[in-house]
């Protein structure tokens, strides 16, 4: 189907001019007056003399362009401008790199990129703002890559979302960065050694000149190469030449999350400083403001050094966390009058059905179109109808949200879990009324994100702090304020109809819902062939501020979707594997992986009694996944026993690190479905630690299989989210096919209660 | 006063001895690897043994140690930081994820091999079923705990 939006009309236009093999071509580009732009990737010039202090600091090391360092002691060290939140990024961008080096994959090491505009990810940004640019015709490549490094940059893009990492910054940055490192090392040593670049081979970080016997470790050479012309397109490896790229190699990370030294931003211990501990207390109903505040009790607390009414929050400082929460438990706080009229959850449904009750059949706002959806769905044969319900849901990352903060004489420096660390400084400076320049962001790894830590509300807080006590010190939520008073994945309420013809066959479809935030795409069935089609948009009041979560859109639209489609399936008495292959003629990719699910999970196959299988496919971040999921429901309530995934990606860079990721998301996407809601009392979260809000659990998590296609010649897909979509629906269409009960609501597990 | 042995050696802390083992091993003795989760032991992040028994430190008050052992994951290798076989499993069958939750996961799955060599799967559920993993890295935790008792191989590197 075709999504007729101006945007994605260039970006056919774009991409049949483009050849899908961009080369990673980054540059300089002129722009209209004149004005010269750089291109980050692998700048011209001399890039590394401003960054080599901030990077390089060990003794001997030289960095050789703004990506790659080598020490005297020949450890090539891949500098990442991702976080590490547990999607493996760092290890996999590092494989990347020291693939296209030829570098010794037990002498490579990773390191986090400061929080500077010079490691911007340009093409992340890229793929948020204009997608069509990342595929460009080679030659206005150098305008966009310019044009996008200064959006970054002004946008504080150093990010870390979007399954992005390795389809960005991987394929466009951190190999093109390893390919011509190791080109500017031959160059210094075939002009030490008086012979030809070309006759020098390079393996295992060494490099090699055959014909004269000479060799020698990168490192002897590091210091020359970083003074050899740069060239900004080198030849990149193709699949065949791969020696890391494409191989389960161990992930770099994992060592020291085994043992207990892997340091997360709560673990910060800033060296010299007397840290003091601060808990904090924001409003229960969002937009309200502290009125009244009775701490007496507080103040006799052991331990408390300062109690603070900072308006939007309450904060307890401490000389020990545990203390500060005591304390700030026994404040009584009177909280200003909240102007949202939605009190309870079915205030919050009755705005949403309000909203599309305006839209009616045809109104709101068209996310897509084709034929005529109203039109056909009159002539149908058969029609269905039916309301979709998905509730609020919070992030949860293991780790609460924290920060730690020092400020003193007008400079500020910040310890955190985060994704956006320039925009968290950002955030800082406006907040604390400093440049962006005066503070530096210090950010280890995160214990969990999922979205939230694209939120950099909590980082603003910490710096409030610091600046109001004078005290260095670590502010830590509690569970309960993570859960309450954060920041959410938004319910939404969507209505859909579709027409079949005689045959059974799909000829009409029309979705109508009130959120749309990321990707654009998600509430589209492009991959479908129906022949008419309307998604519509009715947007209507959220009570909770959103974030970003797990897949974003996708999470609930995957659900809808793929549930309708089984609706329709059943509608027409057809198999529902067979009813989705059939509508994919057009789409071979999409055919092969539900194939190959339907060949893992022997679908059609026997099972016991009270046992069905379901099955959901969702192409999310490039990546296409079938999912299939088998359940029990002998006892009335539902129990997971197996789930077996595939998955396109095109290529995948680390087998079993993407296959980790893929299980990771089936877990997240079967535990908001199993149990994911947050009910609203008098405008308050109800729920408010994992006894109420629970999480799925060892006991209750099917076996997982996770098999892979690589189909090649596409860009490569992202790995973080895309295995979530499919989870919820396919679970459900298994309750449907054991049980007859079709679930349109979520979650699962109270409507068996 | 509350004298015990952390990770093998003798101490007295001077501390409130209501404060929570888990919050006297971070700020006060400087090990960060125990990790604060929940606060109500309902996530088993914080996952200590307390005489070799597995015990949620974040609502275990300190006088409770009160002349017994205390392990925590920096406690676990061996003299020379030789890894438990936990630990190489966890390694080879790439367990973690963000990790935040691990070393809780670690300590549960450490206590029940030691008391059962050759764990089923009801076994491991009910000795992991109170650690949460929002990774999701539980069908990994369960592989590498029948690899670390020997039930299964482990995972080659090139799979």
């Amino acid at each position: 189907m075709n999504d007729l939006s101006p945007q994605n009309e260039k970006a056919q236009e774009r991409r049949a001019l483009s050849k899908w093999s961009r080369r990673g071509f980054i540059g300089a580009g002129v722009i209209a007056g004149g004005g010269l732009l750089i291109g980050i990737g692998v700048r011209p010039g001399n890039p590394v003399g401003a960054l080599g202090p901030k990077v390089a600091g060990g003794a001997g090391e030289e960095l050789i362009n703004s990506w790659v360092k080598i020490g005297a002691d020949n450890v090539v060290t891949a500098i990442v401008p991702h976080c590490e939140m547990g999607q493996g990024a760092h290890s996999v961008l590092a494989q990347m790199l020291a693939d296209e080096l030829d570098a010794a994959w037990d002498q490579v090491k990773v390191m986090q990129a400061p929080a500077d505009g010079s490691y911007v990810v340009n093409d992340t940004a890229r793929m948020f703002v204009a997608p069509f640019t990342l595929n460009a015709a080679d030659w206005i490549e150098p305008t966009w890559d310019g044009l996008f490094t200064q959006i970054a940059r002004l946008a504080d893009a150093m990010i870390t979302g979007g399954s992005s990492s390795i389809r960005t910054t991987g394929q466009f940055q951190m190999r093109i960065a390893g390919a011509a490192a190791r080109q500017m090392l031959k160059g210094a040593a075939a002009e030490a050694w008086g012979v030809p670049a070309s006759e020098i081979v390079t393996r295992d970080s060494t490099l090699l000149h055959e014909p004269s016997g000479k060799s020698a470790p990168y490192s002897e050479f590091a210091a020359a190469a970083a003074e050899q012309p740069m060239d900004h397109t080198p030849k990149l490896k193709t699949a065949s030449e791969y020696r890391l790229m494409g191989k389960s190699k161990a992930r770099t990370d994992i060592p020291a999350k085994i043992n207990g030294t892997a340091e997360f931003g709560i673990d910060a211990v800033p060296e010299g400083l007397d840290l003091s501990y601060a808990a904090v207390v924001r409003p229960p109903v969002p937009g309200t403001k502290v009125e009244t505040m009775d701490a007496a009790r507080a103040m006799d607390m052991p331990g408390v050094l300062q109690i603070l009414n900072m308006g939007s929050f309450v904060a307890v400082v401490a000389d020990s966390y545990w203390q500060a929460q005591q304390a700030v438990n026994t404040i009584q706080i009177g909280w200003s009058a909240s102007e949202s009229s939605i009190k309870t959850m079915d205030d919050q449904f009755a705005a949403f059905a309000n909203a599309l009750d305006e839209a009616g059949e045809t109104g709101g706002k068209e996310a897509a179109a084709k034929g005529n959806a109203q039109d056909a769905l009159g002539k149908a044969v058969n029609r269905i109808d039916a309301e979709y319900k998905a509730p609020y849901l919070a992030h949860a990352p293991m780790e609460p949200l924290n920060c730690t903060a020092h400020y003193k004489d007008g400079k500020c420096d910040i310890w955190t879990s985060t994704q956006v660390p320039l925009m968290a400084r950002s955030a800082v400076a406006e907040t604390i009324g400093l440049s962006p320049g005066d503070i530096t962001i210090h950010h280890p790894y995160l214990g969990g994100a999922f979205g939230r830590r694209l939120g950099a509300d909590y980082v603003s807080m910490a710096a409030r702090l610091a600046k109001a006590t004078g005290y260095p010190i670590k502010m830590i939520w509690s569970r309960e304020e993570d859960t309450q008073k954060a920041l959410y994945r938004c319910a939404d309420l969507c209505r859909m109809r579709a027409g079949l013809d005689d045959a059974g066959k799909l000829i009409a479809y029309d979705s109508v819902f009130t959120q749309r935030h990321d990707p654009a795409e998600a509430s589209v069935p492009a991959m479908y062939e129906i022949p008419n089609t309307t998604v519509r948009v009715a947007e209507a009041e959220l009570h909770l501020p959103f974030q970003a979560w797990r897949s974003v859109d996708h999470s609930q639209q995957g659900w809808f979707i793929e549930s309708f489609i089984d609706e329709a399936a059943h509608a027409a008495g057809k198999d529902p594997m067979e009813y989705r292959l059939a509508m994919l003629e057009g789409s071979p990719r999409h055919v092969a992986v539900l194939k190959k699910v339907a060949e893992i999970s022997d679908w059609g196959g026997k099972t016991a009694e009270g046992t069905a299988k379901g099955v959901a496919i969702v192409e999310s971040f490039g990546t296409i996944v079938a999912e299939v999921i088998e359940v029990d429901m002998s006892s009335g309530k539902p129990k997971m026993t197996n789930c077996w995934a595939v998955c396109d990606a095109g290529y995948v860079m680390n087998p079993d690190g993407f296959r980790n990721q893929i299980e990771g998301g089936i877990v997240f996407g079967l535990t908001a479905a199993m149990y994911g809601e947050l009910e609203l009392v008098d405008g308050a979260i109800k729920q408010s630690n994992f006894h109420d809000y629970k999480m799925l659990r060892m006991n209750e998590t099917p076996a997982i299989e996770v098999a892979l296609i690589n189909s090649g010649d596409v860009p490569v897909g992202g790995a973080g989210e895309p295995g979530l979509p499919p989870a919820a629906p396919a679970l459900t269409n298994a309750i449907f096919a054991a049980s007859g009960k079709r679930l349109r609501e979520l979650p699962i597990a109270k409507q068996f209660a | 006063m509350v004298s015990f042995t952390l990770n093998g050696q003798s101490m007295t802390a001077d501390v409130d001895p209501a404060k929570p083992i888990l919050w006297v091993v971070r700020e006060e003795l400087g090990l960060n690897g125990t990790k604060f989760g929940c606060g109500i032991a309902q996530c088993g992040a914080c996952t200590v043994h307390l005489d070799g028994e597995p015990v949620r430190s974040c609502s275990t008050p300190i006088a409770e140690a009160e002349g017994r052992a205390i392990t925590t994951i920096e406690g676990i290798a061996g003299p020379e930081g030789e890894l438990t076989k936990v630990q190489q499993a966890w390694i080879s069958e790439q367990v973690p994820q963000c990790g935040y939750c691990q070393s809780g996961q670690i300590m549960s799955a450490t206590a029940l091999l030691r008391d059962n060599p050759q764990p089923t799967d009801d076994d491991i559920d009910a000795a992991m079923s109170g650690n949460i993993c929002r990774c999701g890295t539980y069908t990994r935790i369960r592989r590498a705990i029948k690899v670390a008792s020997g039930q299964l191989e482990p995972r080659s590197e090139e799979a």
